[in-house]
């Protein structure tokens, strides 16, 4: 691959996600405090010692990010592989066997996708017991509604094509048909889509922690930063909008990634020029 | 006109069929855990005997499907029946609240439908040039922003700084039309950015996909400007797919209200459902999921009925 034809938004965009994730990763070596450790007054200014002041309970807002980083992270990159092996494999098994598995599935999905996500996690939330697992699955569930009405679609073109009617008319089963003739060929719309839906999942989970009902205090998250802060916005405190900005860059530089790659694949497609 | 009124009518049995639906998912969606509503009343710390009382009054022992039915039919006759955690008539707690959640998305939709409806005709008029690509990235970065960042900014410089606003929408009876115009001000500011950027991209999307049209081109070599070609040839035939882009973005304004209500404490649906769903009141849940639903749901009937009535091919199913 030629790194000189990435186009510059792609690079800001890379770094920038990168960079994240490093911080994410790395979290407990990066930041200078603990997470809940109490170092200050409330609501200090940014300073050389703490680089963005302190938050509502005098703890380091930079480590707090960080922490934040780690937890924000890695439940929205579950929830989102868990939408994806979920949505994909039930989407590709309603292509290729059809028939009533697929009507019902499908009807199933519509069911679903006509109830707002946000509404109906908090339907849920409502009675399931607040911890990161139950927060994995309810928003990786709902979320999977869309992949599948993605890959299924995608499914039901390639598996009219020569070389799966081939398969099966050597007597391969589904499962060979899905992941070994499908999976492959629809594996290029499906990443293009991962990035969306790790966007998705970010403000999805920040939203709910700003609502109360993501992530529980005292584990830090970026929704549940900005939750712990707000107040202070009225006395023209800013500490609130560091972690709302945040959230904003990252999911503009995953954007930027994913708008990339979808061009690229448009391309091999024998799209639009590039 | 007898064929668009079956049709009609058909796509709204339709759309009755699936609230029926939905309200199945939304009552099966709490019943997922063994726990019930007896003990979150009573706390971990009841004992046996008055778990069976409270169970026996409430009618907690029938099976799953009579609860069901029971709550559907008291539903049907504008009964939702009683919180739990303040004993009071859900209904009439929430008919204010669903006023002036209204009253909020309203007034975000009548200043966001006709502002994105213009900016998608100037970003096709002047296609590839700067205000089009000004419009494209301004879409990438709002698309990106949680509607509590674009929230707090606003309270930030606009309230706060400049102090033009309240930070802190309060509504209350008797209020004239102006205070509360003012006092929304901020909320339906917050929600019209939310969804401009995507509706005026949609309305630019269906508007282009018009323009590739061969009578467009004709319309060109007759020698008619570029403005009047958009008004009288593309704007007609953009009208289903318009509608429905505006459609969509308002059932995501229901939603997106949730968060904005928080935000600026607006006394609003949003903030009900979520205090209760922080509180485990699984019956004011319920009742205002199924309301949201029912709106999304609304939304979408009138998107596809209005699509059935401005496009002749749709009348003619074959």
């Amino acid at each position: 691959m030629n790194l000189s034809r990435i186009p510059i938004s792609a690079w800001i965009g890379i770094i920038l996600t990168s960079a994240f994730a490093f911080v994410a990763v790395f979290a407990q070596v990066i930041a200078p405090y603990g997470e809940g450790q109490i170092v200050g007054g409330l609501w200090e200014p940014m300073s050389a010692k703490y680089w963005l002041g302190t938050d509502n309970l005098g703890r380091d807002l930079l480590s707090r990010m960080i922490f934040g980083a780690q937890t924000t992270l890695f439940i929205a990159a579950a929830a989102t592989a868990l939408s994806f092996c979920t949505g994909s494999v039930l989407g590709f098994t309603a292509a290729v066997i059809g028939g009533w598995i697929d009507q019902a599935l499908s009807r199933f999905v519509d069911l679903l996708m006509s109830i707002p996500t946000l509404i109906f996690a908090l339907v849920i939330l409502a009675v399931l017991p607040a911890n990161t697992l139950t927060l994995i699955l309810v928003m990786g569930l709902l979320d999977s509604t869309r992949v599948y009405r993605l890959s299924r679609a995608v499914a039901v073109d390639i598996n009219v094509m020569d070389f799966v009617e081939a398969a099966k008319l050597r007597g391969e089963g589904h499962r060979w048909v899905i992941f070994r003739e499908i999976l492959p060929n629809a594996l290029s719309p499906l990443v293009a889509e991962l990035g969306l839906r790790f966007i998705f999942m970010v403000l999805f989970l920040s939203a709910l922690s700003f609502l109360g009902l993501g992530v529980q205090p005292p584990e830090a998250d970026w929704g549940g930063i900005v939750k712990e802060n707000k107040e202070g916005i009225v006395f023209g405190i800013p500490a609130a909008l560091i972690p709302a900005g945040t959230i904003a860059a990252l999911a503009i530089s995953v954007n930027l990634v994913a708008d990339w790659i979808l061009n690229r694949t448009t391309d091999l497609k024998g799209g639009r020029g590039g | 006109m007898k064929a668009i009124l079956k049709l009609v009518a058909q796509r709204i049995a339709l759309g009755l069929l699936l609230l029926l639906a939905v309200s199945v998912v939304i009552f099966a969606g709490t019943q997922i855990l063994p726990g019930d509503v007896a003990q979150s009343i009573l706390g971990q710390s009841a004992t046996p005997q008055a778990l069976e009382n409270l169970r026996r009054e409430l009618g907690l022992n029938d099976p799953a499907y009579i609860r069901y039915f029971r709550w559907l039919a008291g539903i049907v006759q504008g009964d939702l029946g009683t919180a739990l955690s303040n004993g009071q008539d859900i209904a009439t707690q929430l008919g204010k609240r669903l006023g002036n959640t209204l009253f909020l998305a309203g007034v975000a939709a009548i200043v966001s439908v006709p502002l994105a409806i213009l900016l998608g005709l100037l970003a096709v008029r002047y296609r590839n040039r700067w205000p089009d690509k000004l419009i494209s990235a301004v879409t990438l970065a709002s698309i990106s922003l949680p509607e509590f960042f674009i929230g707090y900014l606003l309270i930030y410089f606009v309230a706060v700084q400049l102090g033009w606003f309240t930070s802190v929408s309060t509504v209350y009876e008797g209020m004239t039309i102006g205070q509360r115009l003012n006092a929304v001000a901020l909320p339906a500011a917050t929600l019209t950015l939310v969804v401009l950027a995507h509706m005026m991209r949609m309305t630019r999307a269906a508007i282009l996909n018009v323009m590739q049209s061969a009578y467009i081109e004709t319309a060109e070599l007759k020698g008619i400007s570029a403005f009047d070609i958009i008004r009288k040839h593309a704007f007609p035939n953009a009208i289903a797919p318009i509608v429905n882009v505006v459609m969509l973005n308002l059932a995501y304004l229901v939603v997106g209200v949730v968060v904005v209500e928080v935000v600026f404490v607006y006394p609003g649906m949003g903030q009900y459902l979520v205090d209760h769903v922080a509180k485990r009141d699984v019956p004011v849940v319920q009742a205002c999921g199924l309301i949201f639903a029912a709106v999304y749901i609304s939304l979408n009937i009138i998107a596809d009925v209005v699509a059935i009535i401005s496009n002749p091919r749709l009348r003619h199913p074959k």
